[in-house]
């Protein structure tokens, strides 16, 4: 394979996400959901800051757990009052660039990084249980920018850009991998290949995928994607076969799951990185669902100070009452204390 | 699956493959158990892909880590690029003691750790392309070869070009052995595919092999052991066999049935054993990943492990102490721990 050097210049470009046409969700009549916020709910220790919020998880403890990108990527954990509690994972090898974090059922964190290839199970502690993927070896040096070569045939332990996780109640993995790979893989508990959904290659047909950007599984086992260059969701049973897909609710940019016994799905329309004018006004909202797919309110709205969102990159849901949003663009995490729905919006 | 089609193919094919599948599937399980928690980490500190670990005579384990985050800086028209590997020291009960080489011009990508009979520790990198010997207390003793000065990125020769270089620098070294004189004995390696010897102060003495299939010729060399009459074995783990030289590179003989040789270790005493790892690669723990136990004349005594990631599973072995001939600390690049194994 080809390898350049890459120049500042070249690395300064790839450093501006491209705009890209952002498609107003269709469904129509959907009540809005009230909400307050409370933005500065995270107590940062003097001195420390929070880079861009692309993940956030809660542990069945209510601590809040942040993977974002600051100078080194970093994975703080604060517990239910927003207070400091420790960083895990400080100068790891598989934290490089962050894409998501979540907790599994017996409080492991995992984290999900882009920029190594890595996926890291932690224990509650911090202490690093599993990997699976590999960061490439510095000695390998780096691709070229342009042109990129085709996409390798999909590997079964081998991410390329992998963005999400999750899990059935079985302890079953279930990754997005990602960018440039455009599947969903399963693993078994001990982190065997079982199977995948979709392949090397972007595509739009049930079961494939463009940019599966984020992914989560409910308590029946089923596999909820956020297939994000297609403008939808995807639903795929246990065995990584197609239900449905859900294409009026925008863009999919993530999708969370509430903890049960009766479970909600929420879904982010979320304002992309690069704006055109006007681009705002049809995007940045989240709509609550039923896990059978009907709509029961939508919330929020882009804007830079709180309660406005800047890029919703990850959504907490564990309690679908008080939901914490990650954000890219304002570099923080709120947690939104939804009430009733309270009629009809009207909305755009 | 994999057995059913396994099986298949010794029953279709004829002759040696035939044969020499069948010696590897038949050697002898070796009953062994993993130590938990066989090293302790203190806070806040990680380890990264295990390219090596080494004790020494007290029973002390040093570990040699890929530990990620390489800096490129850039200055006067070229990029620098600094870090990603660490050295630790650990006591014999597995206590943290302390680090070894903190950002140390010469620790990029790890390759292994090795510990000589006066208890020097020795680092081989592969991206600095430097073998380092610290003395016991941590102090650099010696240097072989040389940084670059700037790094390219990608290397101006991706993977090296195989010839044996004819001398006393490096292009990814794997691996580093002694005879009983000290002659210091270099696999070089992933970048060049040869072996470079050393006098006991560090003089060039020769290089042997470049890249081939044929006797002395080498796809890579992934590890090196010498043993108590100064016969060097060398890894070759592309061509799947280990071959056997004199003290001054004449070849003697080559054996294979054991997979790739990705790390090698060769027991002190007079009826030394050979431990040889069939390592899986990192993206796959479906194949491979056994440890043999072997004379040194090739005849294979027994096998245990394989792939996975669990304790008793291994992720692609890149290093094997055998100090102790029953208990063994295996370092493993995709799980990023070390394994204490204790044989039964």
């Amino acid at each position: 394979m080809k390898r350049v050097f890459i120049s500042s210049v070249a690395l300064s470009v790839l450093g501006l996400a491209p705009a890209f046409a952002q498609r107003k969700a269709t469904i129509q009549n959907v009540p809005e959901i009230p909400f307050t916020t409370a933005p500065n709910f995270l107590k940062l220790p003097p001195g420390e800051y929070m880079g861009e919020a692309v993940a956030v998880a809660t542990n069945s403890k209510g601590h809040v757990f942040v993977f974002h990108r600051s100078h080194n990527n970093r994975l703080f954990e604060f517990d239910r009052t927003g207070k400091f509690v420790k960083e895990i994972g400080s100068g790891f090898l598989g934290f490089e660039f962050a894409h998501s974090v979540r907790v599994d059922k017996d409080d492991n964190i995992w984290t999900v990084d882009e920029g190594s290839n890595m996926v890291t199970k932690f224990s509650p502690e911090g202490k690093v249980l599993m990997v699976i993927g590999r960061r490439p070896l510095a000695v390998l040096g780096v691709l070229p920018v342009a042109p990129q070569p085709p996409n390798r045939t999909a590997q079964k332990y081998e991410f390329c850009r992998p963005t999400d996780i999750g899990w059935d109640p079985q302890g079953n993995i279930f990754i997005s991998d990602g960018y440039c790979n455009n599947r969903v893989v399963k693993y078994d508990k001990d982190g065997r290949f079982v199977a995948q959904a979709g392949s090397e290659k972007a595509g739009s047909a049930l079961g494939e995928f463009n940019l599966p950007h984020g992914l989560q599984v409910d308590l029946q086992g089923n596999v909820w994607v956020a297939d994000r260059t297609n403008n939808r969701y995807q639903v795929l049973d246990n065995n990584l076969k197609p239900i449905r897909e859900i294409t009026d609710v925008g863009v999919g940019w993530t999708v969370c799951v509430s903890g049960g016994p009766h479970q909600y799905v929420f879904f982010s329309n979320s304002n992309p990185n690069g704006n055109m004018p006007g681009t705002w006004d049809i995007t940045g909202e989240i709509y609550k669902a039923e896990l059978d797919g009907k709509v029961l309110g939508r919330f929020g709205r882009p804007g830079k100070a709180a309660p406005g969102f800047q890029v919703v990159h990850m959504i907490d849901c564990r309690n679908p009452n008080e939901i914490i949003v990650g954000e890219i663009e304002s570099w923080r995490a709120q947690k939104l204390i939804l009430k009733a729905p309270s009629g009809n919006s009207g909305a755009q | 699956m994999n057995i059913t089609l396994h099986i298949l193919t010794v029953t279709l094919s004829g002759g040696l493959l035939a044969a020499s599948a069948l010696a590897q599937n038949s050697a002898p399980e070796i009953k062994f158990d993993s130590v938990p928690n066989a090293i302790q980490l203190p806070a806040g500190v990680y380890l990264g892909e295990v390219a090596g670990v080494a004790t020494n005579s007290k029973g002390d384990i040093f570990v040699y880590t890929r530990t990620g985050h390489p800096t490129v800086t850039i200055g006067t028209m070229r990029p620098f690029a600094h870090g990603s590997s660490r050295m630790f020291q650990f006591d014999r009960t597995g206590k943290y003691v302390r680090e070894i080489g903190k950002d140390t011009y010469g620790f990029m990508t790890a390759a292994q750790v090795r510990v000589d009979p006066a208890d020097n520790i020795w680092a081989v990198d592969e991206m600095s392309n430097m073998v380092m010997k610290f003395d016991p207390e941590g102090r650099v003793a010696m240097l072989l070869g040389r940084k670059a000065e700037a790094e390219f990125i990608p290397p101006r020769t991706p993977g090296g070009d195989g010839a044996g270089q004819p001398t006393d620098l490096f292009n990814r070294p794997t691996d580093v052995a002694w005879d009983a004189g000290g002659n210091i004995f270099v696999a070089d390696g992933a970048g060049n595919a040869r072996i470079a010897k050393f006098d006991k102060d560090g003089k060039f003495v020769k290089s042997w092999g470049k890249r081939g299939t044929g006797p002395g010729e080498f796809a890579n060399v992934l590890s090196i052991a010498v043993d108590a009459q100064g016969n060097v074995y060398a890894g070759d783990g592309g061509n799947r066999r280990i071959q056997v030289f004199d003290n001054n590179g004449v070849f003697k003989t080559a054996f294979s049935n054991f997979g790739n040789a990705q790390a090698m270790c060769i027991t002190k005493g007079a009826n030394p054993v050979l431990y040889v790892s069939n390592s899986n690669p990192w993206n796959d723990i479906d194949v491979a990943g056994e440890i043999y136990r072997m004379r040194p004349d090739g005849t294979v005594l027994g096998k245990f492990g394989r792939a996975g990631r669990l304790l008793k599973e291994f992720g692609a072995v890149n290093s094997i102490d055998c100090r102790s001939e029953s208990t063994l600390f295996v370092g493993e690049l995709a799980n990023l721990r070390v394994q204490k194994l204790v044989l039964h």
